[in-house]
This record gives structure tokens, sequence and C-alpha cells, in this order.
């Protein structure tokens, strides 16, 4: 047992903190105000590697482990959760199904430009019907010669503006149920790929989620991603991984929100004394600072199992679970301490509530989450009955 | 970073456990009944070396690390929570601060028997000063070579079978807390009149005693520490106690959890084990992340102290978090069981009678949020390292 991060770890979290402190923060309030996707710092973090954090360095990648690879995302996340989430989809959802389960050459097309961030990547699974029961696709991929015709739509696509490369979950068979769905990597360019409008949404107005249409969109063989029928394996091994970004992403929020909390209870006074003197306030701290303590601890823990590749669909749900409630839990608290002046623009905490709230509910709603806990729980005790 | 225990760890686990289930679980309902752990349990835990475990060996301690102390408390209270709470006392509060603040003389005289089976009590609280422990109305004053302690005492843990009492009292009342001086009482001092055992909700085997100290005589050499250093002793003490009452807490969920989810996969309802049933499904999540969190703020805490880096604040976060997911979990183990979890023979109708104690004593969960508040608004909350 060795709560310690790394000297590599800790590198790492020094290095985004700085990059996060000095190009994020002056912008944050500002992109958040213009729905803007910030184009200028997606460059630059692909510059620092953090496009391709996971992905191995002979692929294009910094070669990181995953618990790094947390600590990065909390750093982002804790001065600009859109960042974070721009990331975190880069590499969850893009690169870990590419460098996992693509061959040598859809390698060499899609991972390597991905994991240097010269293709932005986004990830179709979500669709009109198929939200929480994710095996209810509609959208097909019709083999026609050596292409597949795909049609539907899908939402919800993180990332979807700027994205040049796009992982498409589609029904190949469906007969076979969730042994029917297929994978493809598809090149945003290609005539049948429809854009919707921006949405707008509560939070994360930095980072730009569409619907994305496929018309009949003609995508060669060469861009299925692993075996016909292997997609919804591909889609549970990724958001299983993917859980622990989220999980990073709201402990990240709950840091910014507790940090910002406690400054704000030792400056303000009231009644003749900093507000942090009432034990109103101190209850409020100590539980978040509890919580956010113990989000980290389980994120760490997901974390480490799969750099060990260890089974982790348990913990990163447990992870995922708990650390986006503790976000929208401390975020909460943050803009109670802040009375009046939390329900502003001007102190951040604003955003901070606004960006927390749908850690709960992306990459699995908090339902989901509990279901897969539960499942694996009472598998785990088969037979001990 | 990594979250394994070591094999060392492992093995004091496993055979705890083997211990804890072969010989204790079985009867340990009929302490319960009777009130108290049989004599020879008590010789076995010395045999055994669990009456040393803070103890260096020149003292003829069996000195386990931190994390390795709260695997035993957490095992132990896996059957029995109050076989946990008298081996975690007797260790965090009895030997301990003797190990750490006695003299090379007073080291001699009580930690050899202590290691070999004679229990401490450690006697802090009073009637009219529980959770503002400093508030003190028991006083020593010096005699010669002598003090004079008068005063009573309350919710003194192994107060029965005590061989040695750590009492705390006021030496010089205008200095406050730095007038709070410890003494080690010897079990047959004149004038320490030990009163009935208390009739408690639960850990009706451990045994809680009040007591008064009628012009009790001792000799100048039994004061620890010195002058004036009582409470600090107390509260560094505490530090660790906490640690204990989280592992057992720990223990607790844990086996209430174990029990909710086999008896969900045996008990039919609707024509399928009810564990098929969305409700319950929440529940077992609901209560298998407090668990998981629970369990690595407590081993975090364990890990920080064996590690000399501080620990006080996630000392806090882990009794306040793991006591709360532990009454969180046996209540929610009764409602699995229905009707069953209100009668003895199910066990978790024990485990929730126990577990809603560890709320209140070794500080209150209103204590540990002012700790962990003060902590936080005085030094900051900059994530582990």
């Amino acid at each position: 047992m060795d709560f310690h991060l790394t000297s590599e770890q800790l590198a790492v979290r020094s290095m985004v903190h700085e990059f996060a402190e000095t190009e994020i923060a002056p912008i944050a309030d500002a992109i958040d105000a213009e729905h803007r996707f910030p184009e200028e710092t997606v460059k630059k973090m692909a510059e620092l590697g953090l496009l391709g954090m996971i992905v191995p360095e002979e692929l294009g990648g910094a070669g990181l482990d995953y618990v790094a690879y947390a600590v990065a995302i909390e750093e982002l996340a804790r001065v600009c959760a859109s960042h974070a989430v721009i990331v975190s989809v880069n590499n969850s959802l893009l690169c870990y199904p590419v460098m996992t389960f693509a061959n040598d050459e859809q390698k060499r097309r899609f991972l390597v430009p991905a994991a240097r961030g010269e293709m932005l990547g986004a990830y179709c699974l979500t669709e009109p019907n198929a939200g929480s029961n994710a095996a209810n696709l509609e959208t097909v991929a019709a083999r026609d010669g050596n292409d597949y015709v795909l049609n539907g739509t899908k939402l919800f696509v993180t990332n979807a503006g700027p994205a040049s490369l796009l992982l498409a979950y589609t029904v190949t068979d469906r007969s076979k149920g969730t042994r029917g769905i297929s994978a493809f990597l598809i090149e945003a360019d290609r005539p049948g790929v429809q854009k919707g409008a921006k949405e707008r949404k509560m939070g994360l107005h930095a980072s730009d989620t569409r619907e994305i249409a496929f018309v009949d969109c003609r995508v060669p063989a060469a861009n299925l991603l692993g075996q016909e029928g292997q997609g919804y394996k591909i889609a549970l091994d990724t958001l299983a991984g993917g859980r622990i970004g989220i999980a990073a992403q709201a402990v990240g929020i709950a840091q910014a929100s507790l940090e910002a909390a406690q400054r704000y209870a030792n400056e303000r006074v009231q009644f003749g004394k900093p507000i942090g003197e009432f034990a109103a306030v101190q209850d409020m701290l100590a539980d978040m600072a509890t919580q956010t303590e113990a989000a980290r601890l389980l994120t760490f823990r997901a974390a480490c199992l799969k750099d060990q590749g260890r089974p982790h669909a348990l913990e990163s749900s447990v992870a995922k679970l708990y650390a986006s409630e503790t976000a929208t839990h401390c975020a909460d608290c943050a803009v109670q301490i802040h009375g009046g002046y939390g329900y502003l623009a001007d102190y951040k905490v604003e955003r901070f509530y606004r960006d927390a709230k749908v850690c709960e509910i992306y990459e699995g709603t908090s339902e989901i989450q509990k279901m897969v806990i539960a499942l694996n729980v009472l598998k785990q005790f088969e037979g001990a009955a | 970073m990594n979250f394994d225990l070591t094999d060392e760890q492992l093995e004091i686990r496993s055979f705890v456990r083997e211990l804890a289930h072969k010989e204790w679980g079985p009867a340990c309902e009929c302490w319960e009944q009777a009130g108290g752990i049989p004599d020879a349990v008590m010789a076995q835990l010395a045999e055994l070396g669990f009456m040393g475990l803070a103890i260096p060996e020149e003292y003829g301690g069996n000195p386990y690390d931190p994390v390795s102390t709260a695997l035993v408390i957490e095992e132990m209270a896996h059957v029995s929570a109050s076989l946990a709470i008298c081996v975690a006392v007797h260790n965090s509060v009895g030997t301990w601060p003797i190990v750490t603040f006695g003299t090379d003389e007073q080291k001699r005289r009580y930690l050899p028997p202590m290691a070999k089976g004679m229990l401490g009590a450690f006697c802090l609280s009073e009637p009219d000063a529980g959770s503002d422990a400093s508030h003190l109305a028991t006083v020593a004053v010096r005699d010669g070579d002598h003090y004079v302690l008068n005063g009573a005492k309350n919710w003194v843990t192994n107060g029965a079978r005590a061989g040695l009492f750590t009492v705390l009292a006021c030496t010089d009342r205008a200095k406050r807390s730095h007038g709070v001086s410890a003494f080690l009482v010897e079990r047959d001092a004149p004038g320490l009149v030990l009163g009935k055992k208390e009739d408690k909700m639960g850990l009706r085997a451990s045994d809680t005693l009040a007591l008064t100290l009628e012009d009790c005589r001792v000799p100048a050499d039994s004061l620890l520490g010195a002058e004036g250093d009582g409470f600090k002793i107390a509260m560094t003490a505490l530090d660790g106690g906490r640690i204990g009452v989280g592992a057992q807490a720990l223990g607790v969920a844990q086996a209430a959890f174990e029990r909710a989810v086999r008896y969900s996969k045996v008990r039919q309802a609707f024509g399928s084990p009810i564990s098929d049933l969305e409700a319950i499904q929440w529940m077992i999540a609901d209560m298998a992340r407090r668990l998981e969190a629970a369990r690595w703020l407590t081993y975090h805490a364990a890990w920080l102290r064996g590690e000399g880096l501080p620990f006080s604040r996630q000392a806090a976060m882990a009794k306040l978090y793991a006591s709360e997911a532990a009454t969180f979990v046996t209540h929610r183990a009764i409602q699995v069981h229905g009707g069953y979890g209100y009668v003895r023979e199910y066990l978790v109708e024990r485990f929730y009678r126990d577990a809603r104690v560890m709320e209140i004593y070794e500080g209150t969960s209103e204590i540990q949020r002012l700790v962990i508040a003060r902590s936080v608004l005085k030094e900051g909350v900059a994530p582990m390292a």
C-alpha cells in the first residue's frame, strides 16, 4: 500500500496545474459566457500531450498511466470543467478503444493523429431512443461491397463541432441483439455526416455538444473497429475506463468548490467574525472536504486497478457515482456559503454548480452506475449464498 | 501509488478473519447476552499478541503498522464490535500514550503486563465534560510526593476489567486546557471507586463504567508526561483512536452488507430472488459505495500515520465517514431483511445497535466536523500527494 503519487504523476500534476492557472483560468469565465470552444488552449493542450495522455509514446501519445491521467483531468476541471471533458473524451472514449481494438493500419491512420491532437475525436453512442439503454440502437450500418452505409442519428456528442474523427456505434445485425452492434471510425468530413446545431446546455458551455446524423454515409470496411458484432463489448470496456475520467473531472469540480468556499469562509465577516467560525459553515466545509478526499481515493483506486490490468468496472462505477454526487454537493454548498454572491457569475462557484450536474448524467447516469455496482456485487457473491 | 495490502498485511488479515469466523463468531452472540467477553478469549488475545500492537518488542509487545492494526480491528468487528472496541481502546488510548509519553520506568512497569493482557482504560469524559473535553471538573492536587485526585469519570470502556486507568485531571484550572494533566492510576489505588456497568443499546459485551476518584492518592511519578501535557496527550491518542473506530465501523458495515447481499439472493418474492428487484439493487449499490469510501478513508489515514505524516484531519474524516456509513449500511441491511432483520437471530439487528455509538464515542460526528473544518480553514485543502 502506497498512497504517494510517483514523481512522474507529481510532475504531471504541477505541469497541468501551472498550465490551467496561466492559460485556462484567464479565459474560463469568458468562454463560458460566450459558449465558445477554446481552440487556442486545445491546441496548446495538444502540444503538451494532454490529448493522448494514455496512448503509448510510440503511437504519438504521452505514455502516462491512468493515475497520472486522473490527476491531469482533475487539475483541468479544477479551473474549467469544459477543458476536462474535451480532453477526457478524446483520451478515454476515442484513443482508448482505438489503441485497444484497432489494427495496426487503423492505429497509424487514426490513433497517432488523435493522440497528437491533429484529429479531435468524438464518441457517438447515445441516440434519441437509446440513452441508458445503450443497446437499443437504431442507427444501422448496412454492408455494401467493400463499404458500409450508415443511417441514423446520434445525440449528445461531445466535441462534435470541432471533431474530425468520430467513433460511431451502429447495428449491423439486429437479430443478434447486443452482439449485432459494430463500431466504426469515421472521418467527420465524409459525405453524409451532418452535424446539428450546438446544444444550449446548463453548463459546460465551452464544450461543444451536438447531434450528428449519418445520412447514407458510406464508410470503407477498413474503418470497422474490431470485428463486426464486437461494438457493444468495445462500448462497455471503453465506458468503464471513461468513468475514471468523469470521476476525475468531478473531483476537480469538488476541489475547486471546496477551495472557493474555504477562501470565502475565511474572508467574509458577519456578526463580527468570519463566517467560517459558525458551525453551520464548518459542517458544510467538513463534509465537502471529507467527500472530496473519499472521491479522490476512489478515483485513484479505480485508476490503479486499470493500470494493473485488473477488473475495474465495479470500482470505476463506484468512483463515478460517488465523485459526481460529491461534485454537485460541494458546488451546491459552495454557492450556499457564498450566499447571494454565489448566485452571480462573477464568483465562479455559480459555474461550478452548473458544470457539476452533468457529471451525474453523462457516461452513464447515477442510476446506471448503481445498476452496474449492484450487478457486480451480486456476481461477486455467486455461490456464496 | 498502489492500493494493495502487503503480503504481511494480507496474512494478518486472513489470520484474524479465520479466527474470528471459526472461533469467535459462533460464540459472540452469547457474549452479548452474557454482557462480557470470556476470560479465555481475553487470554487468547494476549497470547496472540493483539494486546501489544502499539508496544515495542523490548517491552514484550507485538508492534504492528497502523494499517495492520486497522485490519485486525476491522476483522474483529466483522463478528463482534464489542471485541473490536475492547482491543482498539486498549491499544490506542490504553497503551499508546504510555509508549509515547511515558518515562522508562513507567514503560518498564506497565507495558509488559499490558502486552500480556492487563487491560488499559482511558478516563477523559465526565458527567459535564463530553465534547467539551478540556472543561474537566476532576482535579489533581499535589501533596508532597503524591497527587490527590477527586472527581467523576464517565464512559470508561474496559473499566470493569482494566488494570490501569489513564485519568485526565486539572492540575491548574487557570491554564484551562494547558492545565490538564494525565495520571496512570492502578486499579487498586485507594479512592478509585468503580461504578456499575452501563446498560447500553449495543456493544453489550464491552463493559462501560462510570467511576469516581475520592481522595485517590497516587505517587507523583504516576504523572504521564509533564504537568499540563494531559490535553495534548489525550488529543493525540484520540487521533489514533479514531482510526480504530473507523476500522471498527468498517468491519460492522462489511458484515451487515455481506449478510444483506446473501439474504437478497436467497429470499424469494414475486417469483424470483429479491436481488432481482431494483429497490434492493439500489440499496446494495448505496451500501457498496459507502463501504468503499469508508474503507479507503480509513486505510489512508492509517497509512499516513505509518509513514509518519500528519494524519489528524484524515483520521477525523475516516471516523466521521465510516461511522455514518456503518449506521447507514446496518439500517439498510435490516431493510433488506424485512421483518427478519428486526429479530435477533439474523444478527443485523445487533449490528444496527452496535453501529450507532460509533457516531458518538471518541469524538461525536459534530466534533469530527469541527476538527476537519478548523483544519481546512487554517491549513487549506491541498490534494493528497
